[in-house]
């Protein structure tokens, strides 16, 4: 069985279909991941064990011809900052390094439903905060396509355990680019939905206005079924979506693009962008209009600004949802502590790394009295401006197209010093949150180097079954979903 | 030199709600310790707010019971700061945007009638509690309270000494007691005030530096802890040392008799206030306040015209019934099973008030049903019992919780008003006392006392008075 380069649609067929087992499947993933992760490390927790016990509970089901879900026999690893039942979740931290939840996040919940099977949970900068997987408390991902490069972050594992084929599927959260990015460093495709239509419940806060769960998969079939599974209003998320505003996303999904209009903002390709990117972007547009879409320059300036927002945003909520790590109740508590405010003090300074102290430190100043006005507000409403700005955009255009970053895979340790320089990274990704738009990231080409390329599609409120027609138009196009990083090819 | 007292309050109250804020946890006082929380209300990671609409519907309830305006759309916030009884480490309030703002609270103290301004009610999470234990190093938590949803009812300083103040709770207590918002138990703290207190000199326009009082749980403490605080800074004007009076909270240690000072200005809290992205902005239809608005209950200030119209009480009457929830419904029950109303009154101003005081019971723990003392009181007009031995059997019923008929049947209680039975007693007795009746003939119209008392004595007070007396005279007429 070649599962390395197996999709979630080509199990769920085998499985249905009686060419192999469950178990059959798990077992060879597990064998793959053995072989495959010491030199990846994209798993914090592995759950070999349970991962069998699934399988047998569907293999069962299928002997005795019972309804399947829509992902029976499905292995997926899921980003370690979602709840998991009964599984550790550590969000990379030292703080959570050995808490275990009593709940399943809404999305987990909703995978068994459909008969998926847990596999493990992957390995990410800490409390999601980073753009290349070094802040990860425990140890860094490794990109599959040149270890000494880093995977992108914050779901650094997410992407590369479904890119050096360790998983079919796996789930990521995004605040400012945290699936698209590091899907794009792994030759992956990776969703953020609109905010609202995937539940939140049970995802480890970084800034709540901002976090969306999303898949990673090989393929944009993948993507299109897993979101129908992920998707929906969720009574335990007040912010949730409502109305029902859930689709079919394989229905037409092969309807292609003619008669889409494409806005590719003015100027990105000057704004400091890598050439081979550039060239691979200039390249699927051609193939966007080859294909019958109707494509112009749209007015959409994207600046340092909106950059600066998204930090104060981001920074300012999460000062206030990392609070509550503070030794009392759960998670980390200092060894030696006099008084309360030493025990809060000590174990916050002793359990949190660098970058989550550098954004804890930053939210604080920008909330606090006499400069929320000048931060926070400010912040707000440059917001709110940017997502009127799309809006007004989505009146005319189906679809935004930019590149998913700005580089190419940059080198372990290349900017670790330099946390600016990390954050302009961040420049194609940040403004979809503040709008709380949906887009998709999907490969688009490979640099001279063999790096893979991202390009963003962006969409509209709730317009993802548009972006997902568009992702697989091209992916027909180019072909570049079976493509498996050199060396990993085999079992 | 004139001092005048400016006095602000700050109420927080309990909404009588099933279930918690942002989760399904029950309210209920006195549970066991950590019995009532689940991971929403501990705040554990990845876990999310789901706000309780009852608490909305309440919150509206209260504004429209004080005259407030509803804010059609308004929103939540987090407050900032760590402490362990807050287990998020912040705590969901409004900010900004509260659901009610201005209102209206009419009091009356000495005779004198006041407007007081409310300046906004908002909604807000309770904390939970911590349980400091003599002699032992840490302290446990308890987090049952957190999550129990609260409004908080801010006053304007309108209020002018300690007696006003404690007069404002009771009338605004009486009034969510009657609209069903909070039982507004202050021995359980689901009603706790705090008072921002000042002094200035009459006819001074600026307001001097205010202490704010935390931790007075009974109208006595609240009345008390106000007195000392207004005492302590009248002192520190009139001897110069005015400066001394600085913005601070302080603490009422009821123990001490004083306040002590928790925090001043300069160490207060930066809460850091942000609007809760974890809920959406609360958005009110006038339809809901319009169906609400036709829910509430008649409140105490026009219940109290109306008793006084209907029922001709006193106005004293009418403030001890009215001013308590309960002892008002049982009042009006009575009077609506037919119960003659100052009758009524009487009984439940004397006599109940009376034993319940006696056996410490509340007015919302009344042993006796409304039906029974109907009942009693019937016994009484129809003369079947004397007022003497009613009140021998209304404390039978109080105790026992039986029925007045059978007490009396029970007790042989029934009052004799069959003239053959007192007209045989009464021979028997003149026939015994030759002396007596021979005094009466003689013009000494006190033996007639003397026989009565024989008569009541031989009956066991259970001959009808009136009837045994005219009886009594006639006889000796003969």
């Amino acid at each position: 069985m070649q599962i390395a380069t197996m999709t979630i649609d080509e199990i769920r067929v085998g499985i249905r279909e009686q060419k192999f087992t469950a178990q059959e499947v798990v077992k060879a993933l597990f064998q793959r991941i053995k072989k495959v992760e010491p030199e990846i490390g994209g798993y914090i927790t592995l759950c070999e064990e349970d991962a069998l016990q699934q399988a047998i509970i569907v293999d069962e089901k299928i002997k005795a011809g019972e309804k399947l879900g829509k992902l029976a026999g499905v292995p997926v690893a899921v980003k370690d900052n979602i709840c998991t039942d009964g599984i550790r979740t550590t969000c990379a931290s030292k703080m959570l390094e050995d808490f275990i939840p009593p709940y399943d996040a809404t999305v987990v919940k909703k995978l068994k439903a459909e008969d998926a099977i847990i596999i493990g949970k992957t390995n990410m900068d800490e409390f999601a905060m980073g753009s290349s997987n070094e802040n990860s408390a425990f140890k860094i991902v490794k990109n599959p396509w040149d270890t000494k490069r880093v995977p992108g972050g914050s779901s650094g594992g997410s992407a590369a355990v479904v890119a050096a084929g360790m998983a079919p599927l796996s789930l990521g959260s995004d605040t400012g680019g945290s699936i698209r990015q590091p899907a794009a460093f792994c030759g992956v495709v990776g969703l953020k939905p609109t905010y609202g239509l995937v539940s939140r419940f049970g995802l480890i806060a970084f800034a709540s206005s901002l976090d969306q769960i999303g898949p990673l998969t090989r393929t944009v079939k993948d993507c299109a079924l897993s979101l129908e599974v992920l998707q929906g209003n969720d009574p335990m998320d007040g912010t949730s979506v409502k109305e029902v505003k859930t689709k079919s996303y394989l229905d037409g999904l092969e309807e292609g693009v003619k008669g889409y209009k494409i806005g590719i903002p003015k100027g990105f390709l000057q704004k400091g962008l890598n050439e081979e990117i550039a060239k691979a972007i200039e390249d699927s547009i051609e193939k966007f209009k080859e294909l019958g879409a109707i494509v112009e320059e749209i007015d959409l300036p994207i600046t340092d600004a909106e950059l600066s927002a998204y930090y104060i945003i981001s920074s300012a909520e999460a000062s206030s949802n990392l609070a509550r790590f503070d030794g009392v109740r759960y998670g980390y508590r200092t060894e030696d502590f006099q008084k309360l405010d030493e025990l809060m003090e000590k174990t916050r300074t002793e359990a949190f790394g660098g970058e989550v102290k550098r954004r804890i430190m930053l939210g604080t100043y920008a909330l606090s009295s006499g400069y929320y006005d000048a931060y926070y507000n400010k912040a707000q409403k440059l917001r709110e401006k940017i997502r009127q700005q799309y809006q007004e955009i989505f009146k005319t255009y189906d679809l935004i197209i930019t590149p998913t970053t700005p580089s190419l895979p940059f080198l372990c340790g290349e900017k670790v010093n330099d946390p600016m320089e990390m954050y302009l990274g961040d420049i194609y990704t940040i403004n979809i949150n503040l709008a709380k738009l949906p887009a998709l990231s999907m490969p688009c080409g490979f640099s001279k180097e063999g790096l893979p390329i991202g390009i963003q599609l962006i969409g509209g409120e709730y317009t993802e079954d548009k972006i997902l027609k568009a992702a697989f138009a091209l992916e027909e196009e180019l072909k570049l979903s079976t493509i498996i990083p050199e060396g990993k090819e085999e079992i | 030199m004139g001092f005048e007292t400016i006095i602000g309050m700050e109420i927080h109250v309990e909404l009588e709600t099933k279930s918690k804020i942002f989760c399904s946890c029950p309210t209920t006082f006195g549970a066991a310790p950590n019995a009532h929380t689940c991971p929403v209300c501990l705040g554990l990671p990845g876990t999310l707010p789901v706000l309780n609409e009852e608490v909305v519907n309440l919150a509206i309830k209260a504004g429209l019971a004080l005259n407030c305006g509803i804010n059609y759309y308004n929103k939540m916030d987090r407050k900032n700061y760590f402490y362990p009884d807050l287990p998020k480490a912040y705590q969901i309030s409004q900010y900004d945007l509260p659901i009610c703002s201005g209102g209206i609270v009419e009091i009356e103290v000495e005779g004198v009638k006041k407007e007081i301004r409310i300046n906004r009610i908002h909604i807000e999470e309770d904390a939970g509690k911590l349980v400091h234990m003599e002699d032992e190093p840490h302290s446990l938590i308890d987090y049952n309270r957190v999550g129990v949803p609260l409004i908080e009812i801010v006053s304007e300083a309108d209020l002018r000494s300690p007696l006003e103040a404690v007069e404002y709770v009771k009338v605004l207590k009486s009034i969510l007691e009657y609209a069903g918002i909070s039982d507004c138990r202050m021995e359980q703290g689901s009603l706790r005030c705090d008072a921002n207190i000042s002094i200035r000199k009459v006819g001074q326009e600026t307001l001097n530096n205010k202490v704010e009082i935390k931790n007075m749980n009974s109208f006595k403490e609240l009345i008390k802890a106000m007195e000392k605080e207004e005492k302590r800074q009248r002192e520190l004007y009139t001897f110069g040392e005015g400066h001394k009076v600085i913005q601070e909270t302080r603490r009422w240690d009821s123990g001490k008799g004083r306040t002590v000072s928790m925090r001043t200005k300069e160490d207060a809290h930066d809460y850091r206030y942000f609007p809760e992205p974890d809920l959406t902005p609360i958005v009110i239809s006038s339809g809901l306040v319009q169906s609400i608005k036709e829910q509430l209950p008649e409140l105490p200030p026009a219940k109290k015209i109306r008793f006084t119209e209907e029922y001709h009480l006193t106005d004293k009457e009418v403030d001890i019934l009215v001013g308590d929830k309960s002892l008002g419904e049982f009042y009006e029950g009575t009077v609506k099973l037919g119960a003659e109303p100052k009758m009524a009154a009487n009984w439940i101003l004397g006599d109940l008030l009376r034993l319940l005081k006696e056996k410490e019971l509340g007015f919302d723990a009344i042993p006796v049903k409304e039906e029974a003392l109907v009942k009693l009181l019937k016994l009484i007009e129809s003369g079947k019992i004397s007022g003497k031995i009613a009140k021998e059997v209304f404390e039978e019923m109080f105790i026992t919780g039986n029925e007045p008929e059978a007490i009396v049947k029970e007790k042989g209680l029934g009052q004799i008003s069959g003239e053959d039975v007192i007209e045989k007693i009464i021979i028997d007795i003149l026939q015994a006392n030759p002396q007596s009746v021979e005094d009466f003939k003689n013009g000494k119209l006190q033996a007639v006392g003397y026989l009565m008392g024989q008569v009541m004595k031989a009956t066991k007070g259970q001959a009808n008075p009136q009837m045994a007396k005219e009886m009594l005279e006639a006889k000796l007429k003969e």
